[in-house]
């Protein structure tokens, strides 16, 4: 779709295309700050699940029947809607995988195959653990060292600190693009050309930055992208792994099975061309049929106008909150978007998010899978709002008030 | 008051909230009120690690009941403990094994103790009762 097709952004009529937000909890509004954990799902991907298996539901890839052919063809085509968002230059370069943890363990062993003993896996501090602990694992069953690149104190990449690690050894880079806890935009283009430059490949963790911003994985010459479809208004049990077509072919397979392959016998199997190299067994067909619908959505939306409108939400919260005295903002970095997470001093976040609830206000307290991130600001965790293009300012008001009567509960 | 007497006596003093916030309110002057455990006792082996929020719990045995003392990073989480040691403390081994703890679920509360909720709490439960049933024979 062109840019002169996309509709004008409006909130009112984004709101009721996602009917999981019309709903009382305790009897109040529901008021969902939970997006950077899942995303509600718009009516045409309700609508695309009901369909897929009220109609097309078959096994794709192998059938002789119409049926099959149907749900391969409508699978195929969520492959090419994906790739043509994400401006991937062929649709085998995206690979249907469970989530984004998949799509890095897919990384960590299959890449990893290809690495020796002595070389270097460079991470940075704020990763989430689905970033951190494969790299770990792999390290550990190819003799591999793992190096993290620090943060400062506003929760931002020190770049020095980073091309200091980065070495002719380095032969990856796994970074997020925005963090999950702090918000902070890593500058994932610049960081890829460094790595390139000492011959290393670059990761991008794209779980929380794929449903807020336009994604150019050809611009930002990443090598790897990976991000889970439930972030990003699709079904949960569905993700993607981009990786450049050259190097996924000089990877061996993940995992065996039915598809990967091109010929078995029992003395040998020569494996399946890409992307079905890297998708054994029956896949989750409804999945992806469903996360190309949500792209379909999408793709109709002025992403730039998006962008804008959750950061100026996110910045709304923010300034309001850091009216409250003793609470404090962690996550400060320049370049943010769509987080808000913070603590307040002698109150334990679970505290505030249980009242919160109550109010029918869902955000997600705790360590969002970071500890090595909540050690480094030495809290236990934290409270997290985490806005979607659907959320709105009367929201944030709302949020703001209940978390003003929070905090005075539990002085 | 028997165990049970107790379960009923807080079901009731329950019974006088009519919203949420209200008997949160009354759960974190609970929490406040808990008294906390020695501080010598806040040590690893009496830890247990919840992915929200943490216990510490102690156990003794006096004169065949089971004395339990605890505490929470948490307030509600405290606060909840507090009436859980209301109702198990000063029992004996046997009914501590055996108990039914019904008035979570009636006062509304059994989410603190579902094992999704990951606070500690389910698993303090567990430990109380396994407690009372490695002191049967002190009763």
């Amino acid at each position: 779709m062109t840019e002169g097709t996309k509709k004008p952004f409006i909130v009112r009529e984004i709101r009721q295309q996602f009917p999981a937000l019309r709903q009382l909890i305790y009897n109040k509004n529901l008021i969902y700050f939970d997006n950077g954990a899942t995303s509600q799902k718009p009516q045409v991907v309700l609508d695309a699940i009901n369909m897929y298996y009220s109609k097309d539901n078959a096994n794709i890839h192998r059938g002789v029947h119409f049926m099959s052919q149907q749900a391969t063809t409508e699978y195929e085509k969520a492959r090419v809607t994906i790739q043509n968002y994400i401006h991937a230059k062929k649709s085998e370069e995206i690979i249907f995988t469970k989530g984004t943890t998949d799509g890095i363990n897919l990384v960590a062993f299959s890449y990893g195959e290809l690495l020796s003993a002595g070389d270097e896996i460079l991470i940075t501090a704020m990763e989430h653990h689905s970033n951190i602990v494969p790299w770990q694992m792999l390290c550990q069953r190819k003799n591999l060292v793992l190096r993290v690149a620090p943060i400062n104190k506003k929760g931002e990449l020190i770049i020095e600190e980073f091309d200091k690690l980065l070495n002719s050894k380095t032969k990856l880079v796994a970074v997020t693009h925005i963090s999950n806890t702090l918000g902070t935009i890593n500058p994932v283009k610049e960081l890829a050309a460094k790595a390139h430059a000492v011959g290393a490949k670059i990761l991008v963790d794209g779980a929380q930055s794929i449903q807020h911003m336009s994604i150019d994985v050809v611009d930002m010459d990443c090598d790897f992208f990976v991000f889970s479809g439930h972030k990003v208004f699709g079904p949960t049990g569905i993700g993607v792994l981009y990786g450049k077509e050259a190097l996924l072919d000089k990877m061996p397979p993940y995992q065996g099975g039915g598809d990967m392959i091109s010929r078995v016998t029992f003395e040998h199997t020569t494996y399946n061309e890409l992307p079905f190299k890297f998708e054994a067994g029956t896949p989750h067909i409804a999945g992806g049929i469903c996360l190309g619908k949500a792209f379909e959505f999408l793709s109709e939306l002025d992403m730039d106008a998006v962008q804008k409108y959750e950061k100026e939400l996110a910045d709304y919260a923010q300034d309001m909150l850091d009216t409250f005295e003793g609470l404090d903002i962690i996550g400060e970095a320049k370049k943010k978007t769509s987080v808000v997470s913070f603590v307040v001093e002698g109150i334990h976040p679970f505290d505030i998010g249980t009242l919160l609830d109550k109010q029918g206000i869902a955000v997600r307290t705790g360590h969002h899978c970071t500890q090595p991130l909540m050690d480094f600001f030495q809290i236990p965790g934290t409270v997290r709002a985490s806005f979607a293009f659907y959320n709105t300012r009367e929201e944030v008001d709302i949020f703001i008030a209940a978390v003003e009567k929070s905090i005075n509960m539990l002085k | 008051m028997t165990l049970e007497d107790k379960q009923q006596e807080i079901i009731q003093e329950f019974e006088m909230f009519d919203d949420w916030m209200a008997k949160y309110e009354y759960i974190i002057d609970l929490g406040k009120e808990l008294p906390l455990i020695d501080k010598n006792k806040k040590t690893n082996d009496r830890l247990i690690r919840g992915c929200q929020s943490n216990v510490w719990l102690d156990s003794t045995v006096v004169d065949g009941k089971l004395i339990f003392t605890a505490d929470a990073d948490a307030i509600i989480t405290k606060g909840i403990i507090g009436l859980l040691i209301r109702v198990l403390s000063n029992e004996t081994p046997e009914s501590v094994a055996k108990a039914d703890l019904h008035f979570i679920n009636t006062i509304g509360l059994h989410e603190h103790l579902s094992p999704t909720r990951a606070n500690g709490l389910l698993s303090m439960v567990q430990k109380m009762k396994m407690t009372a049933l490695l002191n049967l024979d002190k009763a």
